[in-house]
């Protein structure tokens, strides 16, 4: 380590003289001093020592400082911005539900809440430590001193500075010494060069050019644009694939979308059996189904019937389903009310008609073929077939096995 | 101040009429300074140091490549699959979070409790807590699958117009772990000002002194600097006391706000923090046998920190027993068969082994310490702390891969079986854990000089009352 050299070393005369640095001998010795220096009613003075001397403000009349209140408002503006920007995210400008909780409620928003409280305080105890320290200050008179570097490692000092209005060298110096110092020494620093001015005016350029890019950017965000805004990550904006009925080079055709080979028949699109498939015979509409009605195949119509034609038909099949009711009851202009399976024209219709109906939808009705296969769309047929004997049987049409169990 | 040598060494022993010395030796202030300064201005670097540095860079530059092969090829080069999508990157993250909770509880809540002992170690305790908290930041943010798209995780207004989810504890993750990384560098660093000053004024060369000389910021000891210098230590250190307890709870609730069950607990929040507390006390002394042995710092880190470590070490042992006990206590009793199932599997199952290493390490080891032989023994509790770190390594491990792996759904199940670039990762945390912690002792002050000082005058005035 670098030792003291046992006399001051003198700067050049011509440097005025910054302030006095004095050596004390132990952090006793050192607050007796500073008691002696307030009492003397030096204003711009210090006491420095290796480490934080107790009591050492009290002999100095140093003011308690003011950074828990401003570490208190931080953490309060934490809070605070906390709480409004998971509120404002979360339950304004995007609101969305998860897990069925409120849109804004307070237990999910501890934590982050907590985090940015501490997070505020924190950096402004460090920062206002640092700002009202009037730290960092890389140069200083005192650093003039060689003896002054013993004041991190085992040296207690106090130093006075010119610029106080009490200041007289010798007789501060003459206080120093009497108050016990070991020794003194004088710090001359000369004046601070002053800056060129052409530094200060490019400084200010470039803090003008330094905002374009933010104001540009900014600009560039509020107006509106009908391509898509630009992303700084473009992942999904640029996909090697052929969209549909783009042109593609590789082809004769120059169609991206190939046709498939001639002749080529889709499963379960081969509708060879114009019965089975459309209802018709060569003599017009089918009189009857292509398959054997059965129990199972009327319940099987009564379950597709309930799930595709109810809505709208009713469950009795008589146009009063719920999506024509509520249609009604909001008067909808374009709403044509679903016939009644009971009426006449439906009762005379064949069932290939009825077959065709389903398959590519009446009137206001769409085409059901996409939604119901052949053979249920034949089921349902059946069972609209048993909901009009239903309303015109005879007694005679029930079978006498179940006519003797009803009441 | 006299240089009094201390006329008893064993300072283990409590003797009620006097406070046992928390520092030995030579006890004036400029051979402490002599003696921690000395570290970072050895004239010519030990050969070891030259070997440990260039392993560990090796290790270092082993993660970054497989962090690079992970980047360039994808999640796949990981381990993790169905049905167990966090594994190794998630366990070393709660791993190296854990051990960054040693240094800020020994800098702010032994602060609070007045705890002098705490000057000779809360140095080295931070630094250790600001690099682990590095190797932890690292594993969550490659784990996102499209590590490009990290800044995701902030909330910043979007030409996508949409907010993260507040509601995720995930996101309350990146809130918590950037919090503590953010107050723990300004916690240390605040605390180091004092010191860099010290070796500004000592500094030799030009490079040292400019350096130095930057990072001390002028700092001049004046009564009104270390006036506002220990407010703001006390307010960090209020503000860092219910962090720390935060932080790992925060990690807990990734775990037990899901509803898988051996997640799903309400005791996780503190029986994360003491087992945070356990492991990262354990990697401190890990640290601290060998480095006061090498260092030379036998006098300012005492056997008597060690033991006070180690009686910390016992006591939150005990605490993860208790924590793994009631586990089994509440599987039983909350009577949710799933819960029990999970709670079996975890001591039965297939990973049997890994919950054997983990009751082994944590639990029964650590019970070494009621010997006081065992406490002040410096090679023993090294070997301890070492198996208590692979221990709290593998509860995680427990945790997160044994629950993932038998879900509610058992033809998911699965066994974790990890890569080589697992281990590569894992192995290479570590490296880049050890390269700074190398550049620290190398470099900055290893104690808080400052702090031991008052701790002295603190001591020397008892002595002359």
């Amino acid at each position: 380590m670098s030792e003291t050299s046992p006399t001051p070393s003198e700067p050049a005369a011509e440097e005025p003289l910054a302030g006095l640095v004095a050596q004390f001998t132990s952090p006793e010795a050192l607050k007796k001093a500073a008691a002696r220096v307030r009492d003397e009613g030096y204003t711009r003075w210090d006491a420095h020592s290796p480490f934080p001397v107790h009591g050492i403000e009290r002999a100095m009349g140093v003011r308690r400082t003011i950074l828990p209140w401003l570490v208190l408002g931080a953490g309060i503006s934490g809070g605070m911005a906390a709480i409004l920007l998971q509120w404002w995210t979360n339950a304004f400008d995007y609101p969305h539900i998860i897990s069925g909780k409120p849109l804004f409620s307070l237990p999910a928003n501890i934590p982050v809440t907590f985090e940015l409280i501490v997070l505020l305080s924190g950096l402004t105890a460090f920062l206002g430590n640092l700002v009202l320290n009037k730290l960092p200050e890389f140069s200083h008179a005192t650093f003039r001193s060689e003896r002054f570097r013993r004041v991190t490692t085992d040296g207690f000092f106090i130093s006075l500075d010119a610029t106080d209005p009490k200041f007289d060298e010798a007789a501060a110096r003459a206080l120093l010494e009497s108050a016990g110092a070991a020794a003194v020494d004088a710090c001359r620093v000369a004046a601070p060069a002053r800056l060129p001015a052409v530094v200060g005016w490019a400084l200010l350029v470039l803090g003008v050019l330094a905002t374009l890019p933010p104001v540009l950017t900014l600009w560039y965000r509020s107006i509106p644009k009908r391509s898509p805004r630009i992303h700084l990550i473009q992942d999904m904006d640029f996909q090697p694939k052929y969209k549909t009925q783009a042109a593609s080079p590789l082809f004769a055709d120059r169609r991206a979308m190939r046709p498939p080979v001639e002749g080529t028949v889709a499963v379960g699109r081969l509708r060879e059996d114009e019965y089975f498939h459309f209802g018709r015979t060569q003599d017009g509409w089918a009189r009857s189904l292509p398959m054997e009605p059965t129990d199972e195949l009327i319940e099987r119509g009564r379950q597709r019937f309930d799930i595709y034609c109810a809505v709208c038909h009713g469950y009795d099949g008589a146009g009063g389903g719920i999506v024509s009711k509520r249609a009604i009851e909001r008067m909808e202009p374009d709403w044509a009310t679903p016939v009644s399976f009971h009426s006449n024209a439906v009762r005379q219709q064949a069932d290939g008609q009825l077959f065709h109906t389903i398959t590519g939808g009446a009137g206001k009705m769409p085409g059901y073929a996409a939604l119901i296969e052949p053979a249920d769309r034949w089921s349902i047929v059946l069972y609209i077939r048993a909901l009009q004997l239903s309303r015109n049987a005879a007694a005679g049409d029930v079978p006498d096995e179940i006519r003797r169990r009803l009441p | 101040m006299s240089s009094t040598l201390a006329e008893n060494v064993d300072n283990t022993t409590d003797d009620p009429r006097r406070r046992a010395a928390l520092v030995i030796g030579r006890r004036d202030y400029a051979s402490i300074t002599d003696r921690v300064c000395g570290v970072a201005e050895m004239p010519r670097t030990p050969p070891a140091w030259y070997v440990l540095f260039a392993f560990s860079s090796l290790l270092t530059a082993a993660l970054f490549a497989s962090v690079g092969y992970l980047f360039v090829t994808g999640v796949g080069v990981w381990g993790n699959n169905s049905p167990v999508f966090w594994g190794w990157p998630i366990v070393n993250f709660v791993f190296w979070v854990g051990i960054g909770h040693a240094g800020t509880l020994i800098s702010a809540i032994l602060f609070l409790f007045r705890q002098r002992w705490r000057t000779s170690i809360n140095r080295f305790a931070e630094a250790m807590t600001v690099f682990a908290v590095m190797c932890a930041g690292l594993f969550p943010a490659i784990h996102i699958g499209r590590v490009w798209l990290v800044y995701w995780l902030a909330p910043y207004p979007n030409q996508m117009a949409v907010w993260p989810n507040f509601r995720s504890p995930l996101l309350w993750d990146v809130f918590a772990v950037s919090t503590y990384g953010t107050v723990s560098v300004l916690f240390w660093y605040h605390g180091m000002i004092p010191d860099l000053a010290t070796l500004r004024d000592r500094a030799g060369g030009k490079l040292r002194r400019f350096f130095y000389g930057l990072f001390a910021l002028g700092w001049r000891g004046s009564a009104r600097q270390w006036h506002r210098y220990e407010v703001t230590y006390l307010l960090l250190a209020a503000l860092a006391t219910p962090l720390v307890l935060s932080v790992h709870s925060v990690v807990s609730f990734d775990f037990a706000v899901s509803q898988l069950p051996g997640w799903h607990t309400t005791i996780f929040p503190p029986y994360f923090v003491a087992g945070a507390i356990f492991s990262g006390f354990a990697m401190v002394v890990t640290l601290m046998v060998p480095a006061r042995a090498v260092l030379g710092l036998k006098e300012l880190v005492t056997v008597r920190h060690l033991d006070n470590i180690n009686k910390v070490l016992l006591a939150t042992s005990w605490m993860v027993a208790y924590a793994y006990s009631v586990e089994w206590f509440m599987a039983w009793y909350g009577g949710s068969p799933y819960e029990r199932f999970a709670f079996l599997n975890r001591a039965l199952g297939p990973y049997a082994w890994a919950y054997a290493i983990m009751v082994t390490c944590n639990v029964l080891v650590p019970q070494l310490f009621w010997f006081k032989r065992c406490r002040t023994t410096p090679w023993i509790m090294f070997v301890v702390a070492v198996l208590v770190n692979v221990g709290m390594w593998f509860e995680r491990f427990v945790i997160i891969v044994g629950s993932l792996s038998r879900d509610f759904l058992p033809s998911s199940w699965g066994y974790f079986r990890p890569t080589p670039i697992d281990v590569l990762m894992l192995v290479g945390s570590f490296g880049m854990f050890f390269t700074f912690f190398l550049l620290f002792l190398r470099f900055l002050p290893v104690v808080a000089m400052a702090e031991v000082k008052t701790v002295v005058a603190h001591d020397a005035q008892n002595h002359d009352s």
